[in-house]
């Protein structure tokens, strides 16, 4: 069995509106054998407004963290920057790209990087978790973990638009799959809907109704997705995106009034699915910070006991 | 910057059913790139002599680039794995003169692919300006025979020079031209 | 290594005592010089050795620029030209024949490429100028060297092939074959008529194409002059133009060809009752059984039996009811392989295309959804003869009430195919006529722009808007069955921005019809190295020139007919390979090639013997004297490329026109004065 331990990038929102997915994400990692190491001394990728300002300087923000990858971990193999915010995958995967062609772009940043004594090889890869677990890890390993097979829930897999888009390195861009074999492999129900890589308006969103840009739109984005889950019978529905998260889970009860349609449609991330599977403690998974968990009547419950609600 | 930078000056070889083809299609294109690529045309990338190389060395080049096409594409079947047979032999050669790894470059550039005409200048004219000019010491010049009057002027009667390609006493540094 | 040591006396030079240079630097309008300072470059090469004439002028092509050269040479300024313009690839042939009408061998004249090399490349006029000085340098010091050679010729043999039974191919064949050549046509599958013959209705005039295509089948295999193989392909090709050797493999149908009458009863009789593999000709819709003929006037009227469906090769085991049925007695199960070798005097390539594959765009739900059909698979629905005689249903049998048809599938798309496929527009809407004529359905087409450039074609877009088409002016986003409304309840919904009323809309269907592009076929790279041209980086064959030579190819002998080339309609196509075939004439009929002016040759008395140039000759064309211990290059083989050349230790083996001297001058040339 492989002991690897992946350098981690956990990226401004783990430590925030992130913080379930990062604890389950740590969790789940160890009961499977794999270490996480938070790269030490990262700094922001640069995914939120930079790239619209000056996509260089946010790609130079990017590299750092790359470059301080492969500094940290010793050659002469690859180094596996696992960025769990799929908004930071996304930033650090372009700068990847950036770096990697020959262009005078990726001249300018590695100019940047030596300059305070830092380089890119080649050697550092973005990876996501989900990609980490599907192909590293592997569904064999995951399988003959569970002690909780989670029969009878369906669940929708959420992708959101940054996991496959615009670099599908390890799923299909149009039609992904790659969580719904995870969630397959904990003997759970996956529910195929349409909408499963359909934006849910977050970056338009991000501040809640009352601050963020454009309240309306995203509203109905949001409602849309949560409306085609609950149509197709998902009994929950997981991501990977803490913004999209918090999207989905943040505002149903508005939702409710402006659309009409009671909403109570459990979110949580993918990695708290597999951690319950895995006989993992709800607390250590952050399971208490959702707000509208639980899971359906007819599952077995785990050694804890009961169905599983909000705390 | 005050300083004038150095103008690495290159000689390139193209094969034109392909490379020189490829390169037709760049400036079709508009596609801009550095003008220190002095491209010669040659049928086939196979008709590269390696004394060609090596004069062009001689006569001031600063770096030389082959240019043919893939590896199953020739259009004479095969002449482009002669030009990597002698590309190879060639540049443990250089390395024994002291030229540096970088001088001489080889690259497969089919008919359509002018995008990488220009990619392959800029980025070897960059390369071989960072290695700065090739400052070889010459001895006097050997010319081709027959040549024009101002040669059979230089030479003189008894035609066979003494100088080989001089060992290289001084290497271009980072030093401006 | 370096200069050779041999006695070989200096190359031979114009009578008229050394080189006289002329220097004539084109303006090509301001493609040249509103970027390089002409006049610069002409004092420039005024100052070089042996240039005795140097001149500017705006067009160096046209005949005062031609006769500049001319009347320089007439008066005996010159004897060498050297000009300085556009690349060799487009204007050498056209100097050297100024050159030699100016009295003085073509020969001795270089061209210097300060247009695609320098003008359209470089961004600083100061830089440009300078690199135009070096490349003219190199083309002065190496035309003094140049020496006179003779233009030799080959015969072409009269026979022609054509690759490629589609309507390009066809009309090719039969152009040829009228001129009384005998033509070979080759094809792949077990008929021919290639993409048309699937059709129904033909844009814009809406003739049925088995009506006109028909004809022109019957035409090619009554013909006198044409040998149809069909289930054929080419397996190997040499030679060159004028003379090649090209080797054909036949497929077994394991039916006999000549006794064959196609009445199609074995088919009736087959053991299989019903159709149980995928019909290929009917795109997958329905089932054939293993003994088939693809469609009813398939040419030759021959069936075909699938070795890999039939029981009697899979088991050994079958009553062969096939056998009893026919009248003839035309099967043959012991059928194999078989091959012919034929000689050829040029060859036209009309391989055709295949269509975009819509799987790869899951967004649009092919092979999701059940009802998202392709294009083509319409038309085989709308096809008297396909799988549902000309009836438009779903999948369940039902007739759609509403459907969308999306233009521009996997074409100017930078993640699929960045090309627009030139004939989408049109067929779209010729389907949305039909669709709508056969089923009274609401049609939709989606579309990005509306391309009807052809004749008729604008009317026709006219013609369909009236019969109350709707057009929503919008790429579509996606289709999906998410039903956001009760309206939209089991549809398929189709997404689009509707660009002309600025709105994003939501229109539900019944069914959706991908207008699929047109790429190369999948073996376009395998095809293109058979025959030694080369394919553009979206993969169709490229021609010699893309405005002024669009049918030949930068291999003489090898012309381009149809799809295979670029996106085209069937207009086109006809027209394409009316001009394939009236290029391959013109050789034929002239009768001879002019060969490879830049051949190798030996200089005996340098020769050591060392025989490292025999086995480098990709065409065997050098020989060993084994007595004499020299060796000699056979002038008619040799294609000119010069390996042997650079690899002689001895520099007895060199190259007309690309001889040591002479690129080592030019080598000079480019580095000593800029």
């Amino acid at each position: 069995m492989m002991a690897t331990t992946y350098t981690y990038y956990p990226g401004c929102s783990a430590g925030g509106v992130g913080r379930a997915f990062t604890e389950s994400l740590y969790a789940v990692f160890e009961r499977l054998g794999a270490g996480l190491e938070e790269l030490e001394d990262w700094n922001c990728c640069g995914a939120t407004a930079w790239p619209s300002v000056d996509q260089r300087q946010a790609y130079a923000l990017s590299a750092r963290n790359l470059a301080l990858a492969e500094d940290r971990v010793p050659g002469p193999g690859p180094v596996d920057l696992v960025a769990s915010c799929t908004g930071c995958y996304r930033a650090l995967l372009k700068a990847q790209k950036a770096l990697e062609a020959a262009t005078p772009t990726s001249v300018r940043l590695r100019d940047a990087l030596a300059a305070i004594g830092l380089e890119f090889t080649g050697r550092a890869r973005v990876r996501h978790p989900v990609d980490i677990l599907l192909n590293e890890i592997g569904l064999d390993r995951i399988r003959e973990a569970v002690v909780r097979p989670l029969t009878g829930v369906r669940v929708a897999s959420y992708y959101g638009c940054q996991l496959v888009r615009p670099f599908a390195t390890f799923d299909d861009s149009r039609n992904p799959t790659s969580m719904d074999r995870l969630v397959e492999a904990v003997g759970a129900e996956p529910v195929d809907w349409p909408l499963k890589a359909r934006c849910c308006g977050g970056s338009c969103y991000c501040g809640g109704p009352v601050i963020g840009a454009m309240p309306e739109a995203t509203m109905q984005l949001s409602y849309a997705l949560l409306r085609e889950a609950s149509k197709r019978g998902a009994d929950v529905v997981v991501t990977i995106c803490p913004l999209c998260e918090f999207n989905l889970e943040g505002f149903q009860d508005r939702m409710a009034k402006r659309f009409g349609h009671p909403l109570d449609m459990p979110i949580g991330f993918i990695t708290q699915l597999i951690g319950l599977a895995l006989g993992i403690d709800e607390r250590a998974l952050g399971i208490h910070r959702l707000l509208h968990w639980r899971l359906p009547e007819r599952v077995p419950a785990g050694e804890e006991g009961g169905v599983h609600a909000r705390a | 910057m005050s300083e004038p930078r150095f103008e690495p000056r290159i000689v390139a070889f193209f094969c034109t059913w392909c490379t020189y083809t490829a390169a037709d299609l760049a400036g079709i294109s508009r596609m801009q790139y550095a003008p220190n690529v002095r491209a010669i045309r040659l049928m086939c990338s196979g008709r590269v002599d390696p004394q060609f190389v090596l004069a062009a060395f001689r006569d001031g080049a600063d770096g030389v680039l082959i240019g043919g096409c893939h590896p199953g594409d020739c259009h004479y079947q095969q002449g482009n794995y002669n030009a990597l047979r002698r590309f190879e032999l060639l540049r443990l050669m250089l390395s024994d003169f002291g030229i540096e790894e970088g001088r001489l470059r080889l690259e497969w550039i089919s008919a359509a692919e002018g995008d990488k005409v220009q990619r392959v200048c800029n980025e070897m004219t960059e390369q071989v300006r960072a290695l700065g000019p090739l400052r070889l010491v010459r001895g006097p010049r050997r010319r081709p025979r027959g040549t024009s009057g101002q040669a059979e002027a230089e030479r003189g009667p008894g035609a066979v020079e003494e100088a080989e390609l001089a060992p290289v006493l001084e290497m271009g540094g980072r030093e401006a031209r | 290594m370096l200069e050779p040591e041999s006695t070989r006396p200096p190359a031979p030079i114009s009578s008229n005592g050394g080189p006289k240079i002329g220097v004539y630097v084109c303006h090509c309008g301001l493609n040249i010089a509103g970027k390089v300072d002409v006049k610069a470059v002409v004092e420039f090469a005024a100052s070089l050795p042996h240039v005795t004439v140097a001149r500017d002028y705006k067009f160096m092509c046209s005949d005062p620029g031609q006769e500049l050269i001319q009347q320089d040479l007439r008066d005996g300024l010159v004897n060498r030209v050297v000009v300085a313009s556009c690349s060799p690839l487009m204007h050498e042939t056209t100097f050297r024949r100024a050159t030699a009408a100016g009295g003085e061998s073509p020969s001795h004249f270089q061209m210097a490429s300060i247009r695609e090399h320098v003008s359209w490349v470089t961004a600083d006029g100061d830089e440009a100028t300078e690199k135009a000085k070096a490349l003219v340098a190199g083309a002065v010091r190496r035309v003094a060297l140049h020496e006179v050679l003779e233009p030799r010729q080959s015969p072409v043999r009269p026979d022609v092939m054509v690759v490629g039974g589609g309507i390009a191919g066809i009309h090719a064949a039969l152009t040829l074959a009228d001129a009384g050549k005998h033509v070979y046509l080759v094809e792949r599958e077990t008929t021919i008529g290639g993409h048309m013959a699937k059709f129904d209705k033909t844009f814009p005039t809406l003739d049925c194409a088995a009506c006109i295509l028909t004809p022109k089948m019957s035409a090619v295999r009554a013909h006198p002059n044409i040998t149809l193989w069909t289930f054929s392909d080419v397996v190997s090709v040499e030679g060159f133009a004028g003379d090649f050797r090209v080797r054909v493999r036949h497929r077994p149908r394991y039916v006999r060809e000549d006794l064959c009458t196609g009445c199609l009863a074995c088919i009736d009789a087959c053991v299989h009752k019903h159709g149980k593999f995928d019909d290929e000709w009917n795109e997958g819709l329905s089932k054939r059984k293993p003994i088939y003929i693809p469609f009813p006037q398939a040419t030759p009227p021959v069936v075909v039996v699938d070795r890999d469906a039939c029981i009697w090769f899979k088991t050994g085991k079958c009553p062969r009811t096939c056998v009893d049925a026919c009248e003839r007695d035309a099967f043959d199960f012991e059928q194999t392989e078989t091959y012919d070798e034929v000689e050829v005097g040029a060859i036209v390539l009309a391989t055709g295309y295949r269509t975009f594959e819509a799987s790869k765009m899951p967004e649009y739900g092919y092979g999701l959804y059940p009802n998202v059909y392709t294009s083509l698979e319409v038309e085989r629905l709308l096809n008297a003869a396909g799988p549902t005689n000309g009836e438009i249903v779903l999948r369940d049998g039902s007739r759609p009430r509403t459907v969308g048809i999306i233009h521009c599938v996997g074409s100017r798309d930078a993640k699929h195919n960045p090309w627009c496929s030139k004939v989408c527009c049109m067929y779209s809407l010729k389907l949305a006529h039909m669709v709508k004529e056969r089923t009274g359905a609401e049609v939709y087409n989606f579309y990005i722009d509306m391309r009807t450039p052809g004749k008729g074609y604008e009317e026709f877009y006219d013609r369909i808007l009236k019969e109350g088409v709707h057009m929503v002016r919008g790429r579509v986003a996606g289709v999906t069955d998410e039903a956001a409304s009760p309206e939209e309840e089991g549809h398929l919904v189709i997404r689009a921005e509707d660009t002309l009323i600025g709105s994003v809309r939501r229109i539900p269907v019944d069914m959706v019809i991908l207008a699929v592009g047109i790429e190369p076929q999948p073996d376009a790279q395998e095809v293109r190295r058979l025959f030694n041209i080369s394919c553009g980086s979206e993969g169709f064959f490229t021609e010699r020139h893309p405005k002024l030579a669009p049918v030949s190819t930068f291999t003489d002998g090898i012309f381009l007919a149809g799809a295979c080339q670029g996106p085209k309609d069937i207009p086109d196509s006809v027209a394409q390979a009316g001009a394939a075939a009236a290029e391959a004439l013109a050789m034929i009929d002239r009768g001879h090639v002019t060969l490879e002016a830049s051949t190798a040759f030996i200089d005996e008395a340098a020769c050591s013997g060392c025989k490292t140039c025999v086995g480098l000759c990709p065409f065997g064309a050098i020989t060993f004297d084994d007595e004499r211990r020299k060796a000699s290059v056979n002038e008619v083989v040799c294609k000119g490329c010069g390996i042997c050349v650079g690899a002689c230790p001895s520099g007895a083996a060199q190259q007309h026109l690309f001889t040591d001297a002479q690129i080592l001058s030019e080598i000079e040339g480019v580095l000593e004065y800029v």
